[in-house]
């Protein structure tokens, strides 16, 4: 890149409402709800203003607003919403059907945690509710890359390979409401980088009716779920593709997962989100004391990607896996229950320790995930997940 | 209806994406196969009014040169709405519903 950085103060918020902007969807259908509020509240500014070219549908609740961005898909429209925790929760019904029907649905999502009790700060228990609702799923650790994510999401999920949606999201309040400098790109590069959409069915195509969301029993049900499934499968190669293209072309790669410091570690944690920037400046210290320590973000936990977290920490003797929710299956949590299936098949398996954190916006200090690794370094961890940061 | 198509179920490798279907392909399958019921029509009572043909909820109801002309049986799901709307001639009615046999 020879052009000068376009750096600007913005919070997660601000960041993927500038995203939105630039991606200029057809249309937007949203439902308020804190932390997720302004993104949509700063995008509505862009429509009021003229600025962008989206029908913006202003629906009675997040059910409705990802059923009119479903209507709008299917009709042919690039379709975006944002919502948070509640209001995510109220669509699960409405994201079955949207990845069921194969429409490339991109929500800008805040992390918050789930009632009750009520909260409005963030932890992934939203979304991990949705995990298996065939929802791509991007983690990200700051705004630069909740503003990246929301480009590429747009390419991923159109892909013919995928035709999946996908919800990108920032921890609460943490990156949601934080400044930072990041770096815009110029509104023509985005545009030509995520390109005009393209459908090859579209419901007002009036010259080639079909008929979308016909009842599918036991004679089409299955085969139809197993399209979806290797949608899901392919679209690991998809992300990696357009992660690798955006770093050519802005100079800053994305991966399914982004390890540091795990060349040599003997203790390793995996975590999503911000809790990962945190992680780093741990890593920087411990390191300084000979601590072999490093960490695995998992960016993208749906597709799972299996293949690069074996391969990542095949030679790691300990591992930690921080879920920001627990999963109530009362043994470990959900990500280290992947995590662990997935190193399963390693000969030789690293010990494994789940870490559950954060519920409800609880602060993880730099102490706190300098402990978990004093523990991985000692080898003596428990079977079940820990709990962090909670009062005994 | 020579055409009636046996179904061939195709495998999630072949099938089109998503849940897709080509607009009219009802027209193409026998989706009258369940009926238990059929409706007969009897001419000499007929007074070609056509109310069977509009309350329909189907289009089984054949019209030819803008008169009734009997029923699809392959698209007739045996509802009895046309025989119950059937107004026939001096008390008679011009359809009745008869068990489907076998
Ligand atoms: S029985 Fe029902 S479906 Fe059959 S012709 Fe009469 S109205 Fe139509
Ligand atoms: S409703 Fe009865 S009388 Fe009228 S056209 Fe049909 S069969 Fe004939």
């Amino acid at each position: 890149m020879s052009e000068k950085k376009n750096l600007k103060a913005k919070t997660g918020n601000e960041a993927m409402a500038e995203a939105m902007r630039q991606i200029n969807p057809d249309v937007v259908a949203a439902y308020p709800i804190t932390p997720a509020t302004e993104i949509v509240q700063i995008f509505s500014q862009f429509v009021a203003d003229g600025v962008v070219n989206t029908e913006f549908v202003a629906v009675e609740s997040e059910h409705s607003a990802l059923s009119a961005c479903i209507g709008a898909s299917a009709a042919g429209a690039r379709a975006m919403t944002g919502t948070s925790s509640q209001g995510l929760a109220l669509m699960y019904e409405m994201m079955y059907i949207a990845a069921g029907l194969r429409l490339p649905i991109v929500i800008a999502e805040v992390n918050r945690a789930l009632s009750a009790p009520i909260n409005i700060h963030g932890d992934q228990s939203d979304t991990m509710g949705a995990r298996d609702s065939g929802f791509l799923q991007i983690y990200c650790e700051n705004s630069q890359e909740a503003y990246d994510s929301m480009i590429q999401a747009v390419r991923i999920c159109e892909h013919p390979d995928v035709l999946l949606p996908a919800t990108v999201s920032t921890d609460g309040f943490i990156i949601s409401h934080c400044m930072e400098a990041i770096e815009l790109l110029p509104d023509e590069k985005v545009k030509e980088f995520v390109g005009t959409y393209k459908p090859k069915n579209w419901l007002l195509d009036v010259d080639h009716p079909f008929t979308l969301g016909a009842i599918d029993l036991q004679d089409y049900y299955f085969e139809h779920k197993r399209q979806e499934i290797e949608a899901m499968r392919k679209a690991t190669k998809v992300i990696k593709e357009i992660g690798k293209e955006f770093g050519q072309k802005f100079g800053r790669s994305y991966d399914m997962i982004e390890t540091y410091k795990l060349e040599d570690a003997e203790a390793a944690i995996v975590v999503l989100g911000s809790t990962a920037g945190t992680a780093k400046v741990v890593i920087e210290e411990m390191r300084k004391q000979g601590k072999k320590v490093g960490m695995l973000k998992l960016r993208v936990f749906r597709p799972f990607p299996f293949d690069d977290i074996r391969e990542a920490l095949k030679d790691v003797k300990i591992v930690g896996v921080m879920d920001r929710h627990d999963g109530y299956n009362g043994y470990v949590a959900p990500v280290c229950s992947e995590v662990r299936s997935c190193l399963y098949e390693l000969d030789k398996k690293p010990k494994i320790a789940s870490y559950v954190y954060g519920l409800g916006g609880r602060d993880i200090t730099l102490e706190m995930i300098t402990e978990i690794y004093e523990e991985l370094l000692s080898g003596k961890t428990d079977n079940n997940a820990k709990y962090i940061g909670v009062r005994e | 209806m020579a055409d009636i198509k046996i179904e061939k179920k195709k495998g999630w490798k072949d099938l089109p994406a998503c849940d897709y279907l080509e607009a009219g392909s009802a027209a193409a399958f026998e989706t009258g196969d369940w009926r238990s019921e059929r409706p007969v029509w009897i001419p000499e009572n007929c007074i070609q009014c056509l109310f069977c043909w509009v309350y329909c909820p189907d289009s089984a109801v054949v019209v030819k040169d803008s008169l009734m002309a009997g029923f699809n049986y392959k698209h007739c799901k045996g509802c009895g709405i046309c025989a119950v709307e059937c107004p026939g001639k001096k008390g008679k009615k011009a359809i009745v519903m008869e068990a489907e046999k076998k």
